[in-house]
């Protein structure tokens, strides 16, 4: 990627053939207020411009790339600032009017007056205005030009990295791992158990479904997080057959309290990845939910290999068991979602399961308040 | 092209998929006897060298061991004068295990298995099965070992790297025990632990092999079997007997460590 710029990214004989188009046009402007003859006036305009534009747009690269070289503060490579561009405009303008004029009567043959020939100051003035009106408004054109370009290439950076950091979200969720695998069930079902294949099918839709809405919606029922759960555990189990048993445990009472939707999704993940599917013998998941005085308290729980067990089987999982084990990407993602929604008024803690079964225990718990 | 007797052991722990594959390879490879399916690494390596197979279908996720552990264990223990099985890794979606096969040059299939990808593996299959019978044993031992060496070092290079650990902290009951690293003669994976072993005693750790090899100098200890990590200025002497088999003598301890087959090219004279 090209370091922004503000100004214009034209090439250089882009600049100059549009500083001699503009310097043409002005000269027939002229020919016309002044009634002179309009070639010479072109002619005048054109080499004045030439020698204006030359001197202003490379002493602007020197002076931009000196500046940035010094490293004073944030400076832009192509562009040094307005109040080094006026200075700039002044002296390049006033030298391209005397040498512009000279290259021109030399061509000619006249013998034009000159800056330094002119009677007067005031002479010298008006005649340096005819320069420098037309190095201003170019400067100033090629400027916002530039300003422009950089103000969109902003925007898509931006528009980018949010489609990016969705892509990455999408990803974290629809696991390619356990999507190809998926298919790859799928596809020896269809020619088995063309009934299995079908009832597998509608539950990966129900899945990706889910998965796709879950950043467009901002709640949904317990009910319906559970019946998503379901699904995903569904699929998971075509492949891991008996050695998954799932349970649910819903109270009727909690069916409509509303939540982020998927929020338990990485943990019943991590009890697949992390738990069961290192597990020889496999074992179970159990996800319920309960209240506890003011607070919703979502569990989801496995009888795997356990926070150690994990880490003994080459999982990236420091040996000191707990707080470590957080920096697991899904564990991770919750708590910033917790922490995003809810502040420090929600938690998720990762433990050891406290009973003889052994694997871990996840427990969310969310403010009641909010129902 | 094929040879009437070749075996194969199938170790995936997806049973759809693994009688897939099976009824996929009954297609394309009629004459191929498939011995046995099993679901987890440690039945792939038992079964392995109790049925020594021409070929394992190796899945790379499986419960217990993984695929590439398992072929490193299967490499190690493979009887020394038999020609080692071909492999062939099965992997859903796992860039840096397709990296290293490929740095290998070990086949690997992708699932959902495609027909014509697995046909065109089977051929290669079938080659590298006669060239093998045609060739000089020792020569395609080696360089079987070679090609697992090359995938392991490829599979190691993908762990992540840790700072160096300084001090060993083990517990002892309810003492936390610090051990400089540098006191530390070797490392001998066991079950679930890994064992520390010093000139005075040793200690238990509970962490992988693998993460622990992460925070090793790999210039200063070196791996030496797939369950033993060596000082290497703690070893006096590399006995080498007439099989061929490799152990180390110790400076400070009285027993012997045996290097396996995949680690005895580290000990050469110079």
């Amino acid at each position: 990627m090209s370091q922004p710029s503000r100004y214009d990214q034209l090439s250089v004989l882009a600049r100059a053939a549009r500083s001699v188009g503009f310097s043409a046009l002005f000269g027939v402007a002229l020919s016309v207020v002044r009634q002179q003859n309009l070639w010479y006036s072109i002619l005048y305009s054109a080499c004045i411009g030439v020698i204006c534009w030359l001197c202003i747009d490379l002493g602007r690269l020197a002076l931009a790339r000196a500046l940035a070289a010094s490293g004073s503060g944030e400076r832009d490579a192509d562009w040094p600032g307005w109040p080094w561009m006026i200075v700039l405009i002044l002296f390049g303008s006033a030298f391209g009017y005397s040498t512009g004029t000279m290259l021109a009567d030399r061509l000619t043959g006249f013998r034009s007056s000159n800056l330094f020939s002119a009677g007067s100051l005031r002479e010298a003035l008006t005649l340096l205005l005819f320069a420098l009106v037309p190095a201003i408004i170019l400067t100033y054109f090629f400027y916002s030009r530039g300003a422009l370009a950089d103000r969109v290439s902003m925007a898509e950076a931006a528009q980018r990295q949010a489609a990016e950091s969705r892509l990455k979200l999408l990803e974290s969720q629809l696991e390619p791992h356990m999507l190809f695998n998926t298919l790859a069930n799928l596809r020896v079902l269809i020619a088995l158990d063309p009934a299995r294949a079908q009832a597998m099918l509608d539950q990966l839709i129900a899945f990706l479904r889910a998965t796709l809405g879950a950043s467009r919606v901002a709640a949904h029922s317990l009910r319906a997080e559970f019946d998503r759960l379901a699904d995903y555990l569904a699929l998971v189990q075509v492949r891991m057959a008996d050695r998954l048993r799932v349970s649910f445990d819903l109270p009727d009472a909690l069916a409509d309290v509303q939540i982020p939707p998927l929020l338990l999704q990485p943990l019943v993940e991590n009890c697949v990845k992390h738990g069961l599917e290192a597990a020889i013998a496999g074992g179970r998941i159990e996800i319920s939910a309960a209240r506890e005085g003011d607070e919703l308290l979502l569990r989801v729980r496995d009888t795997g290999v356990g926070l150690a067990g994990a880490s003994a089987n080459g999982e990236p999982v420091d040996a000191a068991v707990g707080d470590a084990a957080g920096a697991r990407f899904g564990l991770a993602q919750v708590r910033e979602r917790l922490a995003t929604l809810y502040g420090t008024r929600a938690s998720l803690r990762l433990a050891a399961a406290p009973d003889a079964d052994g694997g871990t225990l996840a427990v969310v718990r969310l403010p009641w308040e909010n129902q | 092209m094929s040879r009437p007797s070749a075996t194969a052991l199938i170790a995936e722990d997806e049973p759809l998929l693994a009688m897939s594959l099976q009824a996929e390879l009954a297609i394309l490879w009629p004459e191929l006897r498939v011995l046995a399916q099993v679901g987890h690494g440690q039945a792939a390596v038992a079964q392995a060298l109790a049925l020594r197979p021409d070929l394992i279908f190796l899945d790379i996720r499986m419960p217990g061991l993984g695929g590439i552990e398992a072929a490193q264990a299967i490499g190690e223990d493979w009887a020394v004068d038999q020609n080692l099985p071909l492999l062939v890794f099965v992997t859903a979606y796992d860039q840096y295990a397709l990296q290293a096969f490929e740095h290998a040059a070990i086949d690997y299939v992708l699932k959902p298995v495609q027909p014509d990808r697995l046909a065109r593996t089977c051929a290669r299959l079938q080659a590298a099965l006669v060239a093998r019978d045609a060739a000089h044993s020792p020569d395609s031992i080696e360089s079987a070992l070679g090609q697992l060496r090359s995938l392991l070092a490829a599979t190691g290079i993908a762990a992540p790297l840790a700072p160096p650990l300084t001090v060993i902290q083990a517990s002892v009951g309810a003492t936390i025990h610090l051990v400089p690293i540098a006191d530390v003669l070797y490392f001998e994976a066991s079950d679930k632990y890994i064992r520390v072993v010093t000139a005075a005693r040793e200690y238990l750790i509970r962490i992988s092999l693998r993460q622990l090899l992460a925070q090793l100098d790999p210039r200063v200890y070196w791996q030496i079997h797939r369950g033993t990590v060596v000082r290497s200025d703690a070893v006096a002497a590399a006995l080498r007997d007439e099989s061929g088999r490799v152990q180390l003598k110790l400076r400070q301890r009285p027993e012997l460590l045996s290097v396996s087959r995949l680690y005895a090219h580290l000990f050469k004279p110079m």
